[in-house]
């Protein structure tokens, strides 16, 4: 490290107090029911047994649960991704060979920070040290597919089978797509500029990184993600709080419901253009699991929806031809359609 | 006199910086030409893999995530202090 950052004692210690908070999370939601229901019937008098009553127990309850869930899990991922640089994953996935290769680049994908404008930079990177094509393609399907804040939403709403499911089916995705790419060999629609290119010799900077740096980290992830989505999490679930009580409860089924054979397909199309983050389509699914729909479409128009999202194709633009653009939405959407087919068959 | 490249393909995250470095070099009365690189043949010639780059006379000092203003100033300064300019 080239570089010593010289704090003052108090600056140098702050970055410990989100670990002090733990036991008062812990409090907070081992008992948010039991605060939820003091607050709803004690302080604001509301009827039992009412409808309007549930929803707003509902909403009173979620919310809070939903975002202590986001904080915990944003910070422990951020300390997690404090030890994965893009030039530390180049470094592993260097002389991989496909399958294993592939199945290492999806998890380091989940791992690794990503943002969608490093997308180029990170491809670049790949493919000038020798990293395969559809090794490259695991790691940059698995990076958007399985986002921590949806991850922590299903878990939060839906319990940890989904999210596990969510996590699994996604990495399942990301190797499988990523091996057929390289099998495929489609070097030919990768632009030629992009062999070209040689990446500088710099030495890796904060290779060695004091532990509080890595919280302070962590502190900062929690701050820019939580900052962007919280007003997110409470309109979905406010949405959800309203179709909840008040749409009956089949209103989805005929649609999305697992017994046409059209409906994953539908879902998938439907989802692949939008766009929308992680922490805005949840509340969404919610609405339409509760209402009927059937998980394998739910899960499939999520995936879709978080995991192809079209800025990040046009950008991928930049260094790949339309026919390898084409392929790989193509891959990647059918892998999600069988995910879907799959979970309607098992549940 | 420093030269200062943020590298970046324009996106906000790689904008803010940019503006964040005027700032600090300014608050702290340094003399700074502050370049964005957008090429990213450029880009890649520092060896960075993650945008923003923060490259101080043409040493890599930063690469990934926007410095929060206070580590920006601390790396500024930090750089100044070392190679004594």
């Amino acid at each position: 490290m080239i570089f010593t950052y010289p704090k003052n004692i108090l600056e140098r210690y702050r970055v410990f107090i989100p670990l002090f908070l733990v036991p008062v999370w812990l409090v907070l939601y081992c008992n948010l029911s039991a605060l939820t229901a003091f607050i709803v019937y004690s302080l604001c008098h509301l009827p039992t047994e009412s409808r309007f009553t549930d929803s707003i127990f509902f909403f009173l309850y979620e919310v809070p649960k939903v975002l202590l869930l986001l904080v915990l899990i944003v910070y422990c991922v951020g300390i997690i991704r404090s030890y994965f640089s893009p030039e530390r994953t180049r470094k592993i996935l260097g002389n991989r060979k496909l399958l294993p290769g592939n199945i290492l680049a999806s998890i380091l994908g989940i791992v690794t920070p990503f943002c969608s404008c490093s997308a180029i930079p990170l491809f670049l990177g790949f493919i000038e040290s020798g990293i395969p094509l559809g090794v490259t393609f695991s790691f940059l399907i698995a990076a958007p597919m399985i986002n921590e804040v949806a991850l922590v939403l299903l878990f939060g709403l839906f319990g940890w089978q989904t999210a596990l499911l969510y996590m699994s089916t996604g990495l399942f995705i990301a190797i499988i797509s990523g091996y057929l790419i390289g099998k495929l060999r489609l070097e030919r629609y990768v632009e030629p500029w992009v062999f070209e290119i040689t990446l500088g010799n710099t030495e890796i900077l904060q290779e060695k990184r004091p532990f509080q740096e890595r919280l302070e980290y962590a502190y900062d992830t929690v701050k820019e993600i939580v900052g962007k989505v919280w007003a997110y999490i409470i309109l979905g679930i406010a949405v959800g709080t309203g179709i909840h009580g008040y749409v009956p409860a089949n209103f989805m089924s005929s649609i999305m419901g697992g017994s046409s054979w059209w409906s994953v397909p539908l879902a998938v199309l439907i989802g692949v253009p939008m766009y929308s983050n992680a922490a805005g389509i949840v509340p969404v699914i919610q609405a339409l699991l509760e209402k009927g729909a059937s998980l394998g479409t739910v899960l499939a128009f999520m995936m879709s929806v978080i995991g192809l999202s079209l800025p990040e194709t046009i950008i991928l633009k930049k260094v790949l031809k339309t026919q390898l653009i084409i392929i790989f939405i193509i891959i990647v959407a059918t892998g999600i359609t069988l995910v879907g087919y799959l979970f309607n068959l098992i549940y | 006199m420093i030269t200062i490249k943020i590298l970046g393909s324009g996106c906000a995250n790689c904008t803010n910086p940019a503006q964040l470095c005027k700032d600090v070099t300014e608050e702290n009365q340094i003399s700074a030409e502050i370049v964005k690189v957008t090429d990213y043949k450029d880009i890649m010639s520092y060896g960075i893999m993650s945008t923003p780059g923060l490259v101080i006379n043409e040493k890599v000092v930063h690469s990934g995530k926007l410095p929060t203003k206070s580590t920006l100033t601390h790396m500024i300064m930090n750089f100044l202090a070392i190679s004594g300019e």
